[in-house]
């Protein structure tokens, strides 16, 4: 499928790009030193932290990521939302974020530092910074990816005009620049795809004509009728829903491990509220982002489940097929496709290029950061002055956008590196909520403890990983071997284990465990990750004896730190007030939506 | 001060507003453009509601900065946050 742009298309692309290097050279004249440049001076305003702490998540895996699970699992995509990300950002806001912004450090690794010892630092540092590069280096790939088929841009072009953008912003005005940018984009984005939403509810006769339609989607599908317009009613079962999972995989593998995982430690998000020009503003960064975040299924998720809807009742002429399969990666394009006149068609365009390059964005801003502060400054060179790290700063910039282009490059060759290297992340990212949970709320914690105990939690990951396999992946295996297996025999055949065996799980050679799919296993390695990372780091800090005095560790764990009064500041703009309206408005729409 | 965002985020918003409006306008007669869109000039509708939102941020900032000017010394944090400049 090809889309035909015209001059006025380009044309709001262009001003787009306009704005977004203007605001990065009007800034430049304000960045004078480190803390200016990785930090944002510690001045940015609630709202701006907040709408950019979502924004620099929203990348273009959110995008076009969600509207495919939306179209592939319906409804219950919203759990990445309602019982994912919403409590998690409540609870990084009110509970953690006082130790964050609290200790002064300047980047998530340094917390680990000052609460433990500095090889739990390093290992979570250089993990953070090899991601970050893989993550941009998607990023870069899926748009120059998408642009080639959808536009016939050519790839070179595309990864070099969105690595210069990229690259020119950041190295202007740092950190602000990229955080002031994410603001734009995410109105952009908002304003961009809103319209496509009221187009596509108009066309499949609103709400109540869509849940009708999708109805004949789950029957045909071979679920209960409204399967695909309730989050909740189908989990009692993992078969009985699309998604494969049950309602405690959901509730604790995504809602506990892997959001808390995510939204609570990984410094991508967090530099963010960091950035924040007060206590109580860095502490409201996360809540605030969590209002807009709560709405964000109907702009991301509606539309995959307005395109499946289309793509049943054009009896599959929609969405492009794929081995058999609707390609559901495409829901989001052909939407735009789909409903978009020339005009509108480039606002939607430029939306989606946003996207994906504030999540580019947001990855440099924290690589830069982690790289200078807690790789450079802390084991290359040491006591240097403030210029000299401003000037590595200017210069990772540069480096960390040229690897990005490696790795679009590397992914162009080798997919399934990619897709490895992701994995590997996931079992260091799964148990680490474990090590902050503990190192905030128990004091006894050790640096042993910490880093034995997230050793352990990734090894954990990766054996259960090894040991235990999505159905698909058998049944994919058997159909290229030409087997024919009845189902309960497929995990025990060692000629189809050995040709499913790889990304997808059991690559140690035997199957213990067989998931209905790669999302259910996903949670469920999260969750024996935590759990043994959660286990041996309170075993081994027990054996260990303490490295840190209790005043060592004031302002670092919760006991040893004196309570924030929010007195200063009026009711409604408390972390708790905003707490509980965020956790009392995802509740209702778990509700609405049951 | 620093920049406060509304402004070029407003500015960015009024120019594409524009654009579309006048597009709108000038294809409204062309049937074939907009059965995509439901025969809905969207181009015209959503360029005048871009135009507002624009207009909008570019008042609020204008007002920010109108009172960051007048109360010298710069006010406590609270008001900062408020007038939202950084």
């Amino acid at each position: 499928m090809r889309i035909e742009l015209h001059g006025i298309d380009y044309l709001i692309l262009c001003v787009y790009f306009a704005f977004v290097l203007g605001i990065g050279w009007t800034l430049k004249r304000y960045i004078k030193t480190g803390g200016d440049f990785f930090l944002a001076g510690r001045s940015i305003p609630a709202w701006i932290a907040g709408l950019a702490f979502i924004s620099a998540n929203l990348g273009a895996q959110e995008v076009i990521g969600m509207s495919a699970c939306g179209a592939k699992y319906g409804i219950m995509t919203c759990h990445f939302y309602w019982v994912g990300a919403i409590p998690a950002m409540a609870f990084v806001g009110i509970f953690m974020m006082p130790f964050y912004y609290g200790s002064r450090a300047r980047s998530v690794p340094e917390y680990l530092k000052l609460r433990y010892d500095e090889k739990t630092r390093g290992f979570n540092a250089i993990s953070f910074a090899v991601m970050t590069v893989f993550s941009s280096g998607i990023s870069m790939y899926a748009l120059a990816k998408l642009f080639e088929i959808l536009l016939g841009w050519n790839f070179h072009f595309s990864v070099f005009i969105s690595g210069v953008i990229v690259l020119a912003y950041i190295f202007l005005g740092g950190l602000t620049s990229a955080i002031y940018n994410e603001v734009l984009q995410f109105f952009l984005i908002v304003l961009g795809f809103l319209p496509l939403v009221l187009l596509g509810l108009k066309d499949v006769g609103g709400w109540q004509g869509l849940v009708h339609r999708l109805s004949d989607v789950s029957v045909s599908r071979g679920f209960a009728p409204g399967t695909f317009t309730h989050s909740w009613a189908q989990t009692g079962s993992a078969t009985a829903n699309p998604m494969g999972v049950e309602w405690f995989g959901v509730v604790f593998g995504l809602g506990f491990v892997l959001s808390f995982g995510y939204w609570c430690t990984d410094f991508l998000v967090v530099q963010r509220a960091m950035a924040a020009n007060s206590m109580s503003a860095a502490r409201r960064t996360p809540l605030i982002a969590a209002i807009p975040k709560m709405m964000f299924p109907a702009l991301v998720i509606l539309p995959g489940l307005i395109a499946i809807s289309m793509h049943y009742q054009t009896k599959g002429a929609f969405l492009p097929m794929e081995n058999g399969e609707p390609n559901y990666n495409m829901a989001m394009p052909v939407m735009l496709a789909h409903y978009y006149p020339a005009g509108m068609l480039g606002l939607g365009l430029t939306a989606l290029m946003a996207s994906f390059m504030s999540g580019m964005a947001g990855n440099v801003t924290a690589f830069n950061t982690v790289w200078t502060y807690d790789i450079y400054q802390s084991y290359i060179k040491p006591g240097q002055s403030d210029r000299h790290y401003l000037r590595m700063g200017h210069a990772t910039t540069v480096v960390g956008i040229v690897l990005s282009a490696v790795c679009a490059y590397a992914a162009t060759r080798f997919n399934n590196i990619l897709d490895f290297l992701q994995l590997v992340f996931a079992f260091v990212n799964a148990p680490l909520f474990a090590t902050f949970m503990l190192g905030m709320f128990w004091r006894r914690a050790t640096g042993h403890g910490a880093f034995f105990g997230l050793l352990s939690g990734t090894i954990a990951a990766a054996l259960h990983h090894g040991l235990t396999i999505p159905h698909a992946a058998l049944v994919n295996a058997a159909g290229a071997l030409k087997l024919t297996v009845p189902d309960d025999m497929l995990s025990k055949t060692p000629e189809l284990v050995a040709k499913a065996a790889g990304i997808h799980g059991g690559w140690l050679g035997s199957i213990v465990h067989t998931y209905p799919s790669d999302m259910a296993q996903n949670f469920w390695t999260a969750i024996f990750a935590w759990t043994v990372c959660f286990v041996a780091t309170i075993l081994i800090s027990l054996a260990t004896s303490a490295n840190k005095t209790d005043d060592q560790l004031k302002g670092l764990v919760y006991s040893l730190t004196p309570k924030i009064k929010d007195h200063d500041v009026p009711w409604y703009k408390q972390p708790a007030t905003l707490g509980v309206i965020v956790i009392v408005g995802a509740i209702i729409l778990n509700i609405i939506f049951w | 001060m620093k920049l406060d965002i509304r402004m070029p985020m407003g500015v960015m918003f009024v120019l594409v507003g524009a654009i579309l409006t006048v597009f709108g306008l000038a294809t409204s007669s062309d049937v074939a453009l907009y059965r995509k869109s439901l025969g809905l000039n969207i181009n015209l509708i959503w360029g005048i509601v871009l135009l507002v939102i624009g207009v909008v941020m570019v008042i609020l900032a204008r007002r920010a900065m109108r009172r960051s000017l007048d109360t010298t010394p710069p006010s406590r944090e609270g008001k900062n946050e408020q007038s939202g400049v950084s």
